[in-house]
């Protein structure tokens, strides 16, 4: 394996101009800007309705230095595709097509989009930032939002569901790389694009994205709130190359330790305040049990 | 050289003279012969392309939007339902000003299902900004693809080459498939100023603001309003650019005329009957017939419906003494949308001939000669008896 990335060692070149939208501890800023030092200048970046649309900046002003197109909620799989056939068709190799979504565009509205795309065994990146929410629009419930978060379509009891497993939907589809990575641990993700841009056909790269005023949390808090998602093992940071799942960094870390108690997570984070003792503990069990599997 | 084959057919060979790069489509009835044939064409190397088999049509359309904001020629096709599931595209695809074309084998739309023939579909898409070309015959499907695609690149918009589902895009009739060298003289390579294009970046289709705004070097750039009202004009203008390429097209194949309305037996007619696609062709045979009864009667086919080419239609209609619609579209709990369209561009014009709708064919009905004598001497005998709504032809109720 590569050795892995350092902050010493971390390219210096900057994709995303300073003073773009994003709101202050916005853990999307950390993945967008970390992500595109991996993806590098010959990259074209699809992008569907999303906070990064905004994070983008406004006609005439974009915040991100490689070619963008927005696309359609729904279409991001498909127009990633495009990108493609068109680099292949105008005999343009080398460049990463890498489609961009919340996890809303990608695990609900997007997945018809992105299911096709991976079963005809595109060659895309695709990254999606899992905040957990459809923050864009205010906070509300998506497919990924955990059980029991308060979101502004579920603002007394919390969800009623538990979160969908996006990555593993994708893993079903048999591609040859998915990742998933945190906006806490940042190198990490660094890595595993960059690992994913030496690999050809569909990869995806699922990567859990703190967001202070949508989980209500203060901005000074976005890395540790992230990293707690990791240490209790709610969140965990995994590869399945050509099929081989393995936990890697924080989460290998963590193999055969204690991990800390998911109420510490939840206790980070005014989303969770509904949270009854039940579900605290079905969760914690969930957790357990899943980790037992590693 | 002359063919017989189906219209669908027609189409796809179109679309191979006109080299497209990226093809993306879904099956629908009766669209989908063209994109079988198409996806024969790139398996068997005859058309150097990328055809993506999508999972839906607003993923073929997607496919289009990104290839060509790419850099590279896209075509799509479907009928129907297909259309409406890529509306929010459609209307994408004009935004971003991209020249994508697009063939609709024109259907009726579900519920309840109907696989036959109207042009429920595409008309009422027509104020998404796409340019809309109805061809009568095989030979203008074929060189309306090619002329499509030259139009679309040169006025950035694009465009809809519409025929009737079965009748047209499942029958079969001799054309001139045109020489790829020939077509090639015509058509000249897609080359945009603005690409996806990693050596001069650019935002594509970026949140714009409702007023204008500086841009890093203090020039202004238009607001939200401003594009919109740039399309307007583009489409307007576009009108004049399709004579243009409807003259070069005429100097290269022979083919040529009005691109806008065909007109038959109209000049001295005191009655045009009027519609849009096939019908046209077989109210040729009810003129016919009328004519021999000394009944001075044309037909009028309209085969551009947006932009609508109102000068050409007020031209060909002013000083008539009755204009008769027939539609197989309706603006539900209003008129005909051409009717509307018709009346409203005559409005200002000094001799206005009486207009009736006649809606007729929905869902495939057919469209009985006698139904269409009937419908026309009614309306040439007593034209100042008609109100404003639509009569229905063929109804048993
Ligand atoms: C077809 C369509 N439906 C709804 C919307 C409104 N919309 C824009 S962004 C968004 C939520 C995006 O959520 P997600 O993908 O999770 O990204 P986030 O905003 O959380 O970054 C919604 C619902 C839209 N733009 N298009
Ligand atoms: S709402 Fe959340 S994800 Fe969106 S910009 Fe703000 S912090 Fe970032
Ligand atoms: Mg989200």
């Amino acid at each position: 394996m590569e050795k892995a990335t350092t902050i010493l060692n971390l390219t210096e070149e900057e994709f995303v101009h300073p003073g773009n939208r994003a709101c202050s501890g916005c853990g999307l800023s950390i993945v967008y800007r970390i992500g595109l030092k991996a993806l590098g200048k010959d990259t074209v970046l699809v992008v569907p309705p999303s906070c990064l649309t905004v994070l983008q900046g406004l006609y005439p002003v974009a915040s991100t230095k490689l070619p963008c197109v927005n696309v359609t909620f729904a279409s991001t799989g498909a127009a990633a595709t495009g990108v493609r056939a068109a680099m292949r068709a105008l005999k343009k190799n080398n460049v990463n097509v890498v489609a961009w979504a919340g996890d809303g565009g990608t695990g609900d509205i997007g997945i018809q989009a992105l299911s096709g795309a991976c079963e005809r065994g595109e060659d895309i990146i695709y990254i999606c930032y899992d905040n957990e929410a459809y923050m864009n629009t205010g906070v509300q419930r998506s497919g990924t939002t955990p059980q029991g978060v308060l979101t502004t379509t579920t603002p007394i009891h919390g969800k009623l569901q538990e979160k969908k497993d996006v990555p593993s939907i994708i893993a079903a589809h048999k591609i040859g790389y998915v990742a998933t990575a945190s906006a806490a641990y940042p190198l990490d993700l660094y890595d595993k694009v960059k690992k994913a841009t030496t690999i050809s056909g569909p990869r995806y790269i699922h990567v859990h994205t703190p967001c202070p005023p949508g989980w209500n949390f203060d901005p000074r808090y976005t890395i540790k709130v992230g990293k707690l998602a990791v240490k209790t093992g709610l969140f965990d940071l995994y590869e399945i190359e050509n099929g081989v799942f393995k936990l890697t960094g924080a989460s290998h870390y963590l193999l055969g330790k204690t991990r800390l108690p998911v109420s510490e997570y939840f206790s980070t984070q005014g989303r969770f305040k509904s949270l009854d003792a039940e579900i605290v503990k079905k969760v914690q069990q969930q957790v357990d049990a899943k980790w037992a599997t590693y | 050289m002359h063919i017989i084959e189906s219209g669908n057919v027609a189409a796809a060979i179109g679309v191979k003279l006109s080299r497209a790069q990226v093809i993306a489509a879904y099956p629908i009835t009766p669209q989908t012969p063209l994109t079988e044939k198409l996806s024969e064409f790139v398996e068997s190397g005859e058309l150097e392309a990328e055809y993506i088999p999508v999972e839906s049509e607003h993923s073929a359309m997607a496919v289009c939007i990104a290839a060509s904001s790419a850099g590279a020629r896209a075509f799509t096709a479907t009928s129907a339902n297909g259309l409406l599931y890529m509306v929010e595209q459609l209307n994408w695809a004009v935004g971003a000003r991209l020249p994508v074309v697009m063939c609709v084998a024109n259907r009726g739309i579900g519920a309840p299902w109907t696989v036959w023939n109207d042009q429920q579909d595409t008309i009422s898409q027509r104020d998404v900004g796409w340019i809309q070309i109805y061809a009568n015959d095989h030979q203008q499907i074929i060189d309306s693809v090619i002329k499509a695609f030259k139009l679309a690149q040169t006025v950035s918009v694009p465009v809809m080459v519409c025929y009737d589902g079965y009748l047209l895009s499942h029958t079969y009739m001799p054309f001139e498939q045109p020489e790829q060298k020939k077509v090639d003289a015509f058509l000249p390579a897609f080359a945009p100023k603005h690409f996806l294009d990693p050596e001069n970046p650019g935002n594509f289709n970026t949140v714009t603001l409702p007023d204008i705004r500086p841009d890093v070097d203090g020039n202004m750039a238009p607001g939200y309003i401003e594009i919109r009202h740039n399309l307007q004009e583009d489409l307007r203008a576009a009108l004049d650019t399709y004579v243009t390429i409807d003259n070069e097209f005429e100097k290269e194949f022979g083919r040529g005329g009005n691109p806008f309305i065909e007109e038959y037996r109209c000049d001295d007619a005191e009655f045009v009957a009027v519609c849009i696609g096939s019908l046209s062709y077989q109210l040729r045979d009810v003129v016919d017939i009328m004519r021999d009864d000394k009944v001075k009667i044309g037909v009028m086919g309209v085969q551009m419906y947006r932009p609508f080419p109102d000068q050409a239609i007020v031209g060909a209609l002013a000083g008539k003494k009755c204009v008769i619609v027939f539609e197989k579209a309706l603006s539900y709990g209003n008129q005909g949308a051409l009717y509307a369209d018709i009346k409203s561009a005559l409005y200002s014009s000094e001799k206005k001939p009486r207009v009736h709708n006649y809606i007729l064919g929905l869902g495939g009905r057919e469209i009985k000669t006698q139904h269409l004598l009937d419908a026309l001497a009614q309306s040439c005998t007593s034209p100042d008896t008609f109100g404003d709504s639509p009569r229905w032809i063929g109804l048993k109720l």
